[in-house]
């Protein structure tokens, strides 16, 4: 990858994957792209060619070619850019990647569906999904362990997980509990990771998270009370 | 041992298992394999894949790795010195694994409503073959997903076509009527031992379909 490469990055402010790839992109030293908002009640023709099969951001555009899925796009930019001197997301081995790419499919599994059924859901549901991701944050925070990082080193399941710190605020507020104090390795793992630019440049501010989720609720009909 | 400390826990049915089966088979790792009961699992099952309590698990020196593709993946890395089952180039490689990846989001769960729930059966039986259609789509005018070799894209979906029987017959659908290409690819990978040592029977897949939906309540 060099500067004659032409990169574009479909993404959606508030969308936990894009800041995936956008953490991603800045730990590799890429800097040089053209990031592009999309409207996600009314979706580019851009996005809707390079991104037919699911019609989602984040979508990168690498010379006029699409990579689709998140964690698919995270391990893309760690393969082609090996130029900058920057750290590898994946560690070396086959073994340690296959734990990397088990925990970054258990967060795609269980995060982001259960934080969804939080926000959009009242009484005996949202009691359930609480449990449901309390159970699941508690999995990650036993997986971290004393590390600093999920692979000792900052990289590919921290960039998996960090982005839905920003949901926290929205998911805590609408569901009237704290993460932290169910889970405060995991929290302060988040932190941790806020205190690196690459993480902080790319996340969006929680309490603006927090109004979209209850903009998004509006347009769906769904109660806020 | 034999198996060179490779153990895979598996249930014969199960096409994710199959995948693995596969792979082995394509990169000539000899292993030794168990059978788990999914209603009765054994020890080793659960303090290998606490998470998920799932098989199939590939057990490597005594250290598991889970979850089908990530396996596959996992053999590819480890036995790198014959078959490449991922393409080289990093782009080709992206599209091999955005495809394996649609094969886990789409077609399990469709072929899961029509065999194992009631009702709506003519609804899903409609998605089903539509992601068949798109893969069909993906695939054109090549000999395998990969191009001319085949590859991960082929082994995450060649296993569902031992279940195929069954959801014809139960979910009365006619497959190669709607995806004749995708039938025909079938067809050419069934040609290879690796493919056609790992799928099961698709009768034995029908009789135990049926088992299930018993199980289930749905006939």
């Amino acid at each position: 990858m060099n500067e004659k490469d032409e990169l574009i990055l479909l993404n959606s402010w508030a969308s936990p994957f894009g800041a995936r790839v956008r953490i991603a992109m800045a730990e590799k030293g890429i800097n040089q792209y053209e990031l592009r908002e999309e409207d996600l009640f009314s979706m580019s023709p851009l996005l809707l060619k390079m991104n037919p099969v699911h019609r989602k951001v984040p979508v990168l555009i690498h010379n006029g070619k699409p990579i689709c899925e998140s964690m698919n796009i995270v391990q893309y930019i760690d393969e082609v850019a090996v130029f900058n001197g920057k750290p590898a997301l994946l560690p070396p081995d086959p073994y340690s990647r296959s734990k990397a790419r088990f925990w970054a499919d258990f967060i795609d599994q269980k995060v982001y569906g259960t934080m969804r059924k939080i926000t959009r859901n009242r009484g005996e549901e949202q009691v359930r999904a609480k449990e449901e991701l309390i159970e699941t944050l508690k999995v990650l925070e036993r997986e971290l362990g004393e590390k600093p990082y999920f692979g000792g080193e900052f990289g590919f399941v921290d960039i998996a997980l960090v982005p839905f710190y920003s949901r926290f605020y929205a998911v805590e507020t609408l569901g009237n509990f704290r993460i932290e104090a169910e889970c405060p390795k995991l929290v302060a793992w988040a932190r941790r990771c806020l205190l690196k630019e690459t993480v902080s440049n790319s996340l969006p501010d929680p309490l603006k998270v927090y109004e979209w989720v209850l903009y998004v609720n509006d347009k769906f009909g769904i109660k806020q009370n | 041992m034999a198996s060179h400390g490779v153990v895979l826990l598996n249930s014969w049915v199960s096409m994710f298992g199959m995948r693995v089966m596969i792979a082995l088979k394509e990169k000539g790792v000899e292993y030794e394999y168990r059978e788990e009961n999914l209603t009765d699992k054994s020890q080793l099952l659960l303090e290998m894949n606490p998470i998920h309590k799932k098989i199939p698990v590939l057990i490597h020196n005594g250290k598991p790795v889970c979850e089908s593709l990530i396996i596959v993946q996992y053999i590819d890395e480890v036995w790198n010195e014959k078959y490449p089952l991922l393409p080289s180039d990093p782009y080709q490689r992206a599209q091999a694994r955005f495809w394996a990846d649609y094969v886990d989001q789409k077609l399990y769960g469709a072929l899961r409503k029509v065999l194992f729930t009631k009702g709506e059966e003519q609804e899903e039986a409609k998605e089903f073959v539509d992601v068949l259609k798109v893969l069909e789509g993906a695939l054109g005018e090549m000999p395998y997903f990969g191009g001319e070799k085949f590859g991960y894209v082929d082994i995450a979906l060649v296993t569902f076509y031992c279940w195929f029987y069954a959801y014809e017959t139960l979910g009365g659908l006619n497959i190669e009527a709607e995806c004749p290409k995708l039938i025909a690819w079938a067809k050419r990978c069934m040609e290879r031992e690796s493919v056609s040592k790992s799928l099961a029977d698709p009768h034995k897949v029908y009789d135990f379909a049926v088992g299930l939906r018993k199980k289930f309540g749905v006939d």
